[in-house]
């Protein structure tokens, strides 16, 4: 029966209450994996300890350096004396683990990177899981069928000290994308595009799923991008279907079931699928044939506009005019032949090995340009030796190009790795807002491709004239 | 954290709309271990300059004590999940925050440490806009908001988050004493659910 077809948020949210919402009290809901970082957790074991409390099931738990983390060896090497805020973070994270039997990637791990990186790739993240981190990236998750969401530092010492949260259930909304996307063409671009046409706050209250061609046709990397993004539209969550494509990505990785338990997993991940005829609260449509690389040329992710687009002629919307003026660009300008002193091709969006090969096949055998520099920061030390396995690392540093250790880097800018004040970037991050790169930073958001293009012409150009 | 039930303030309005929490709170002053003391860190692109000198926005000319009310543009909270700006705020001197919209987590967040997210329709919110340093009460107990000459205007909130505001109680205690049914579905879930954080 049509009524009883269920979303697949709808069937993971169930499968996790352990009290339901009543109109007092909202549901108390089960987290399977609880990511965490240096960052957001200090104030919580704080609160552990005061209160006497043990983190409930450390199995459940798992640590990671990434946001404050050097990604140069000769700050990886001062890091143990360094006196820096920064070193006590990261110092006090691996002491917090250790006191509280979490297991921790730190800084002497070969497994640590960008926690929405590593949780994937060490086969942590699986269909159908709760999964929750205190930072918003943490939507990532959901390209493997997992309701992934996240939370602050409150919330990660309840969910240390009971495993559960107390949550409302969100809305739901189809997100639809068919059709073929055209070469050139990236799942970056993809989400960009998506979050122009909804704006910042069009996920706002919504769990996003995203469904269609473009979706399935997508790898494991190039979902989780997308993913990434949800958070940029507001949205709480954004998820994919598991498929054979998820399946072969988490197929012997560390943490992902084997043998018999492989196969009674993915029977069981296969029913995930949402049902024919679920209702969403909304849906959006997405013509992916009519996608081409995007580029941000304001303040947030929104303000976004196709690579050989204009930007938007100046209607007195002050948030326009603000944004312009902070990015000491022209209203009605083409973006085109914008000036670009950095490009930093990294973060839990775009620093997976694919967008590491999608830029290394615009750098290879060209120069960065005059004036320009060039960070490429891989998004785990794992993926950081898959591609110098590659000789992607060649390829970065016979341009001309800094290849550095895996971390959060010039995204966030905690690290000493920042944009300089008035300086133009070309990132493959996820936030555009002011300052974010550093105090004064511009930031214009863009794929792996439109940045590697940035970097060896000087402004910004659209990266399919250098891939004929 | 003591209870709330009436907030009676003047407004302090910033009326640009998407301010994120990296405007809130800049992410290098996330090196912290405490949350106390990062109200001097609040807006500190908008009230400062790189020089460290005070700039002469309107954070820096109102004395926080009088102005606890924030009012934001739309969408007022959103990007990061950084605890941090609701700490920030707090500690700057502000007790509530009145928008359209308040991003989730930033709302979340807020709920859990005294400080208001409150959400109004449009019209109340033009007004607010148009008239800083208006005196208003938010009346928690009532989900009201008084403006002058007797307007009042009803808002949400979620009814948990808001018992624990009213009693002054946080929600650790409640989730701790969930314990008996945590076990249950723990024993129920097994396996399924705990598979693949660790190996093996």
């Amino acid at each position: 029966m049509a009524n009883q077809a269920k979303s697949m948020f709808d069937k993971i949210w169930e499968r996790h209450i352990v009290s339901p919402e009543t109109a007092d009290t909202p549901a108390v809901l089960y987290i399977d994996l609880h990511l965490t970082h240096e960052v957001t957790t200090p104030q919580a074991f704080s609160v552990l300890r005061e209160r006497g409390l043990a983190v409930r099931r450390p199995d459940l738990t798992l640590g990671t350096v990434d946001h404050s983390s050097p990604t140069t060896t000769a700050g990886l090497r001062g890091i143990a004396t360094a006196e820096t805020p920064q070193a006590r973070q990261i110092l006090e994270f691996e002491r917090n683990c250790r006191d509280f039997g979490i297991e921790c990637l730190g800084l002497d791990s070969e497994y640590r990177g960008i926690v929405h990186v590593v949780g994937p790739e060490q086969g942590a993240t699986q269909p159908g899981k709760t999964i929750v981190c205190g930072d918003s990236h943490t939507s990532t998750h959901g390209a493997f069928g997992a309701l992934a969401f996240g939370i602050g530092t409150t919330e990660v010492g309840h969910v240390l000290a009971t495993q559960c949260l107390l949550q409302r259930k969100p809305r739901s909304m189809a997100v639809n994308v068919d059709g073929t996307l055209p070469p050139g063409v990236s799942a970056k671009d993809l989400v960009l595009a998506l979050i122009g046409k909804i704006g910042v706050d069009g996920g706002s209250g919504h769990v996003i799923e995203y469904r269609g061609s473009a979706i399935r046709a997508l790898s494991m990397d190039e979902r989780m991008t997308v993913c990434n993004m949800s958070i940029e539209a507001g949205a709480r969550a954004g998820m994919i279907a598991p498929d054979e494509t998820t399946f072969a990505y988490l197929r012997g990785r560390p943490r992902a079931p084997a043998g018999a338990e492989w196969d009674a997993a993915v029977a069981r991940w296969r029913k995930l699928a949402t049902d024919e005829g679920a209702a969403f609260d909304r849906e959006v449509e997405l013509d992916a044939t009519r996608l081409a690389p995007m580029v941000t040329y304001g303040t947030n992710p929104g303000m976004v506009i196709p690579v050989d687009g204009r930007i938007p002629a100046s209607s007195g919307d002050p948030a326009l005019q603000k944004a312009l003026e902070y990015m000491g660009l022209e209203a009605g300008a083409a973006i085109a032949g914008s000036p670009v002193d950095i490009v930093f091709i990294g973060s839990c969006t775009n620093s997976r090995i694919e967008d590491l090969r999608a830029a290394a096949a615009i750098l290879r055998d060209r120069k960065v340009a005059a004036g320009v520099r060039l960070l490429v920061v891989p998004g785990s030390q794992a993926i950081k030796r898959d591609a110098e396995a590659e000789g992607i690392d060649q390829v970065v540093r016979a341009a001309g190009g800094e290849w550095r250790e895996s971390g959060c880097s010039m995204c966030i800018a905690m690290n000493g790795d920042s944009v300089g004040p008035g300086k133009y970037s070309v990132s493959t991050s996820n936030r555009n807002f002011e300052g974010r790169q550093g105090a004064g930073a511009r930031t214009l958001l863009a794929g792996p491709a439109t940045a590697a293009a940035a970097a060896v012409t000087g402004q910004v150009i659209d990266p399919r004239e250098l891939l004929v | 954290m003591d209870p709330i039930k009436r907030i009676h303030s003047r407004t302090l309005v910033l009326p640009a709309s998407d301010i994120d929490t990296d405007q809130i709170i800049p992410a290098r002053f996330l090196t912290t271990t405490e949350r106390s003391g990062l109200g001097r860190h609040a807006f500190a692109d908008w009230r400062y300059e790189a020089d460290g000198t005070a700039t002469s926005h309107v954070l820096n000319e109102l004395d926080p004590g009088d102005y606890q009310i924030l009012v934001g543009g739309h969408n007022f909270g959103c990007g990061s999940s950084r605890e941090h700006a609701p700490w920030a705020l707090l500690d700057y001197g502000f007790r509530a925050v009145i928008s359209t919209a308040i991003a989730d987590i930033f709302t979340g967040n807020s709920l859990k440490n005294g400080l208001l997210p409150v959400v109004v329709d449009q019209s109340t919110h033009r007004w607010l806009l148009d008239h800083p340093g208006a005196e208003i009460d938010i009346d928690l107990e009532d989900c009201a908001l008084r403006l002058p000459g007797d307007r009042e205007v009803a808002f949400e909130m979620e009814p948990f988050a808001r018992y624990c505001l009213l009693q002054g109680i946080d929600q650790l205690g409640f989730l701790l004493a969930q314990n008996d049914a945590i076990s249950a579905f723990e024993r129920q879930a097994g396996s399924v659910l705990s598979s693949g954080s660790n190996p093996d």
